[in-house]
C-alpha cells in the first residue's frame, strides 16, 4: 500500500523520506500532533527549478514543517471553497457586477503569506478574494462585502474588486489594470522613508505586465532604492487574449532588464514560500526585484467569461490533473504520513460547513443605509466640513 | 445635496485671542499645540488681528505682472510683518509645514537639487535632504501614484506638477485612486495628499502649456480644489492644504508668483473652503478667482469712475463652492457676473452658475453673466492669446449691461 502510494505522487519526494515510510508503516501520530508539530523539518524539492535573471537563484530544496504543509492545506482548501462558493452566489444573483475568481492561483497567496509578516504590505489589482483571506479577512467580511452588505470589509461600498484591511497591511483591491503598481512602489517609499525594515509585493498579472506605469515605476523604485517587490502572476491569459498574443517578450521577469528577477512555478506553494522569502531579503539590501509567477485560473478571467473560448477544456482538465496546488500539498501531506486521506476530505467537509455557515451570516447582514451613500467621501475635520447656502457660523481650532 | 452643520458658539474665543497675544509679533517657530488661529476673511477675530489683515490686503498690488519693488522699501521696518513674493510665501508654507510634520515630503520633477522650476521649493533639498525632497524622473502618472501610495500609510506627500497641464498624465491615479480610495474603502484609507503647480494662461506659452485643469477635475467626487491668488492666500491655502486629511488640488497660476505682497510675521492658516471678500459693494456680485481677480480690480477702477459699486469675491475654494458668502453677497446685491479664466463649455463658472440658480433664483434680478475663456486652445500670437482670456474692458461692459437690465 505504502509502496503504491510513493511511487505514484510526484517525483519532488527524495529516497531518504521514502526509507523513512516504509519502516514506520504503523506508528502513525494523530493528526493533530502532526498540526502542531513545527520542529520536524521536511526537505522538499521544488518540481522545476528556479530561473534567474541578473540574479543567483535560490535553492530548489526547501525546509518545511509538518504544521506548515497543514496550513498551507488547510489556507488553500478554504480559499477553493470560497471562490467556488461565490461562483454559485454570482450565479444566483446575489454577487453582481464583476467577480474575478482566484482558484487555481491559491498557492501564489499561501506561500508569499508564509514567508512574510502582516507588517509587509501586499496589494494586487481585483483578484483580491483570497490575498484578503490570506491577510486575515474572515469569510464572513468577504461575502458580506460581495453581497454589497453594511458588514463588508468595505461597509459594502467596495465591491468585490475593493477589498482592504489595513491593519494588516493590505492595500487592496484595484480595479484598474496596472495603476496598484505606483501605488505599491508608494507603498514601498513611505516603508523605507519610516525606515521599518519591511517590503511591499505588489502584485500584477501578464495582461498589466504591458502597462506603461510599471515601467516607470520599476525606474523610479530601481534609482531611489526601494524595497518594492513586483509580483506577476502569470496565468497566461489578460482576459481573453493570450500571452504570446499580447507581449513580444512573455518573459516577465526578464523585462526589468536592469533589476533582477526570478522566475517560479507558481502552482506550489513552497517554491513561492522560498522566492518570496528571497525577494524579501534582496529588496531590502539591493532595491526592486520582479517575480514572475507561472500560474493558472480555472475559472474565466471573471463571472461573465466562460474561460473556454481562448482555451480548450482539454488544457484546464490537464493543468488540474498535473499542477493542481491543492492536490500537490496533498500528496506531499499524504506520503509524509501527516494524515490520511480520510481525514483530509473531513477538513474539506468542515471548511465546507464553514464557507455555508459564513455565507449564511453574511446575508443576515443589512444592506447599507441610505445616508451611507455620502458618508466617507471626505474625511471630516480641520476645515472640510461641506456647508449649504444656510450654514451657521463655524469655527475650529488647529490642533 | 447640502449637509447643514451646527456651528458651535465662539465660547473659547477669549482664550483665542489670550493665545494670539502670547504668540506676539516676532517671527516664533511654530508650536504644535493651540498656539495657531485661524483667520476668516471678515476677520471676525480680536482687534489686532482685523487691522493687520485689511492692512495686508492693501499692499497688494492689482496688476497680474511682477511688480517692481517700489519706494515702500523704507518704510517698511515701520510696518508689521514681512514683504514678499508668492513663491515665496508659498515656500514658507511649505517649510513651516515640513518643519512642523515629519510625514510631509515634497516630490516633483526638477523640486530637488534645481530648486524647482519656479523656485517654490529652492533651499529645501540642502535642508531637508533627498529623501523629504525628492527629484523624481518624468513620470507623473506613476510618481502621482506613488504619492498616492505613500498617502496610504500615513505620509503627506505634496506632488508637484511642473505645469497642471502636465497631470493629465496622472488622470487617472488622481480621479480614481486618490479621489476614490476613501470611500471604496469605507473609510480605512485617508489620502492627505496635496497636488499643486501652476497652471492658466501664460506669456505665450503656447496652447499646451497654458491648460486650466480645473474644470476637468471638479466632478471627480473626494477631492478639493482651491485657487490661490496672493501671497497671503497662498501661504494660509498651502498650510491648510498639508493639513487637511483629504486630497486637495491646489491651483496657482503661471503669472501670479512674483507678486509681491506683506504678510503677516506670526503663523496663520486659512479655511479650505472659505471664499474671499476682496470689495464690498453694493450694485453687483463679482464672483472671480486666480488670476481673474487682478482684471477684475482693475476693471473696478473703471467702473467706480463710473460710478458703479461692485462688490468682488475671490471665491478660492473651487470644490465645494462656498456658497454661504456668495449666497449673502447674491441677496444683497442680486446681481451676479462670473469672470473665470476656465473655458465656458463645464468650466468652473458654468458649475457656479447651476449652483447659484439652484439655491439663490429668487434673489436674482437679472440673468448670471459669465464670462470665460474662449473654447479654443490658447494661441501662441500674443494678441490673439490676450483675446482668449477675459480682459478688464469686457467686465466693464458686461457690468454695465447687467445693471442696466
Amino acid at each position: 500500500m505504502a509502496m503504491n502510494r510513493i511511487v505514484s505522487s510526484s517525483s519532488s519526494i527524495s529516497n531518504l523520506h521514502l526509507l523513512r515510510s516504509l519502516s514506520q508503516p504503523l506508528l502513525r501520530r494523530p493528526f493533530s500532533s502532526h498540526a502542531d508539530d513545527d520542529k520536524t523539518i521536511l526537505t522538499v524539492e521544488t518540481s522545476v527549478p528556479f530561473t534567474g535573471h541578473r540574479c543567483e537563484p535560490p535553492s530548489r530544496s526547501i525546509e518545511t514543517t509538518p504544521k506548515e504543509l497543514l496550513s498551507f492545506f488547510k489556507d488553500m482548501a478554504l480559499m477553493r471553497r470560497m471562490e467556488i462558493a461565490a461562483d454559485s452566489l454570482y450565479k444566483a444573483k446575489l454577487i453582481r457586477g464583476f467577480c474575478h475568481l482566484y482558484d487555481g492561483q491559491e498557492a501564489v497567496s499561501v506561500g508569499m503569506e508564509a514567508a512574510i509578516t502582516k507588517k509587509d504590505c501586499i496589494i494586487t489589482a481585483y483578484r483580491d478574494h483570497c490575498i484578503y483571506l490570506g491577510r486575515g479577512g474572515t469569510l464572513v467580511e468577504a461575502f458580506a462585502e460581495l453581497m454589497g452588505r453594511k458588514g463588508g470589509c468595505s461597509k459594502g461600498k467596495g465591491g468585490s474588486m475593493h477589498f482592504y484591511k489595513k491593519d494588516s497591511g493590505f492595500y487592496g483591491g484595484h480595479g484598474i489594470v496596472g495603476a496598484q503598481i505606483p501605488l505599491g512602489v508608494g507603498l514601498a517609499f513611505a516603508q523605507k522613508y519610516s525606515k521599518d525594515n519591511t517590503v511591499t509585493f505588489a502584485l500584477y498579472g501578464d495582461g498589466a505586465a504591458n502597462q506603461g506605469q510599471l515601467f516607470e515605476a520599476l525606474n523610479i523604485a530601481a534609482l531611489w532604492d526601494l524595497p518594492a517587490i513586483l509580483v506577476c502572476e502569470n496565468n497566461h491569459y489578460g482576459m481573453g487574449t493570450a500571452e504570446w498574443r499580447a507581449a513580444k517578450s512573455p518573459a516577465y521577469y526578464k523585462r526589468g532588464d536592469y533589476v533582477p528577477g526570478l522566475k517560479v512555478d507558481g502552482m506550489d506553494a513552497l517554491a513561492v514560500k522560498q522566492a518570496c522569502k528571497f525577494a524579501k531579503e534582496h529588496a531590502l539590501k539591493n532595491g526592486p526585484i520582479i517575480l514572475e509567477m507561472d500560474t493558472y485560473r480555472y475559472h474565466g478571467h471573471s463571472m461573465s467569461d466562460p474561460g473556454s473560448t481562448y482555451r480548450t477544456r482539454d488544457e484546464i482538465t490537464g493543468v488540474r490533473q498535473e499542477r493542481d496546488p491543492l492536490e500537490r500539498i496533498r500528496k506531499l501531506v499524504l506520503s509524509h504520513d501527516l494524515a490520511t486521506a480520510a481525514e483530509l476530505k473531513d477538513i474539506e467537509k468542515i471548511f465546507r460547513k464553514q464557507v455555508d455557515d459564513a455565507i449564511a451570516e453574511a446575508k443576515e447582514s443589512p444592506m447599507p443605509d441610505p445616508p451611507e451613500l455620502f458618508t466617507n467621501v471626505y474625511v471630516k475635520g480641520f476645515g472640510v466640513e461641506a456647508y449649504g447656502p444656510d450654514r451657521k457660523e463655524v469655527r475650529s481650532i488647529l490642533p | 445635496m447640502a449637509v447643514v452643520l451646527q456651528g458651535f458658539a465662539v465660547s473659547s474665543s477669549d482664550s483665542l485671542i489670550s493665545n494670539r497675544l502670547q504668540l506676539g509679533s516676532f517671527n516664533s517657530r511654530p508650536e504644535r499645540n493651540g498656539s495657531i488661529v485661524v483667520i476668516r476673511s471678515d476677520a471676525r477675530f480680536s482687534a489686532g488681528s482685523n487691522q493687520r489683515v485689511h492692512a495686508a490686503r492693501k499692499l497688494m498690488t492689482t496688476n497680474a505682472v511682477a511688480a517692481k519693488a517700489d519706494t515702500s522699501t523704507s518704510s517698511t521696518a515701520s510696518k508689521p510683518g514681512h514683504e514678499l513674493l508668492l513663491f515665496e510665501a508659498l515656500r514658507e508654507g511649505l517649510e513651516e509645514e515640513m518643519d512642523r510634520d515629519p510625514r510631509v515630503c515634497v516630490m516633483g520633477e526638477d523640486v530637488g537639487h534645481y530648486g524647482g522650476s519656479y523656485k517654490v521649493t529652492k533651499g529645501l533639498a540642502p535642508k531637508y535632504g533627498d529623501l523629504r525632497v525628492l527629484d523624481t524622473p518624468i513620470a507623473e502618472n506613476s510618481f502621482t501614484g506613488m504619492a498616492i501610495g505613500a498617502a496610504m500609510t500615513g505620509l503627506r506627500p505634496i506632488v508637484e506638477g511642473m505645469n497642471m497641464g502636465f497631470l493629465l498624465l496622472a488622470f487617472n491615479q488622481i480621479s480614481n485612486n486618490c479621489g476614490m480610495l476613501h470611500y471604496t474603502s469605507g473609510g480605512q484609507f485617508t489620502i492627505p495628499v496635496v497636488i499643486r503647480g501652476p497652471g492658466g494662461v501664460g506669456r505665450q506659452l503656447g496652447a499646451e502649456h497654458s491648460q486650466r485643469l480645473e474644470s476637468y477635475f471638479q466632478s471627480v467626487p473626494g477631492l478639493q480644489m482651491v485657487a490661490c491668488s496672493t501671497p497671503y492666500n497662498a501661504k494660509g491655502l498651502m498650510k491648510a492644504a498639508i493639513r487637511s486629511e483629504n486630497p486637495v488640488i491646489l491651483f496657482e497660476h503661471v503669472l501670479l508668483y512674483n507678486l509681491k505682497e506683506r504678510i503677516p510675521d506670526e503663523e496663520y492658516v486659512l479655511s479650505l473652503e472659505e471664499a474671499e471678500m476682496v470689495r464690498p459693494g453694493e450694485h453687483v456680485t463679482i464672483l472671480t478667482y486666480s488670476r481673474m481677480r487682478y482684471h477684475v480690480m482693475q476693471a473696478a477702477k473703471t467702473l467706480v469712475n463710473k460710478g458703479y459699486d461692485p462688490e468682488i469675491i475671490d471665491i478660492r475654494s473651487l470644490k465645494p463652492f462656498d456658497l454661504y458668502t456668495i449666497g449673502n453677497s447674491v441677496k444683497k446685491t442680486h446681481r451676479v457676473l462670473i469672470v473665470e479664466e476656465c473655458m465656458r463649455t463645464g468650466g468652473i463658472g458654468a458649475s457656479l452658475r447651476a449652483a447659484i440658480i439652484e439655491n439663490f433664483w429668487d434673489y436674482l434680478d437679472a440673468p448670471i453673466m459669465c464670462l470665460s475663456s474662449q473654447d479654443v486652445p490658447t494661441p501662441y500670437a500674443g494678441t490673439l492669446e490676450d483675446w482668449t482670456v477675459v480682459q478688464p474692458v469686457q467686465i466693464v461692459t458686461a457690468v454695465e449691461q447687467l445693471c442696466s437690465s
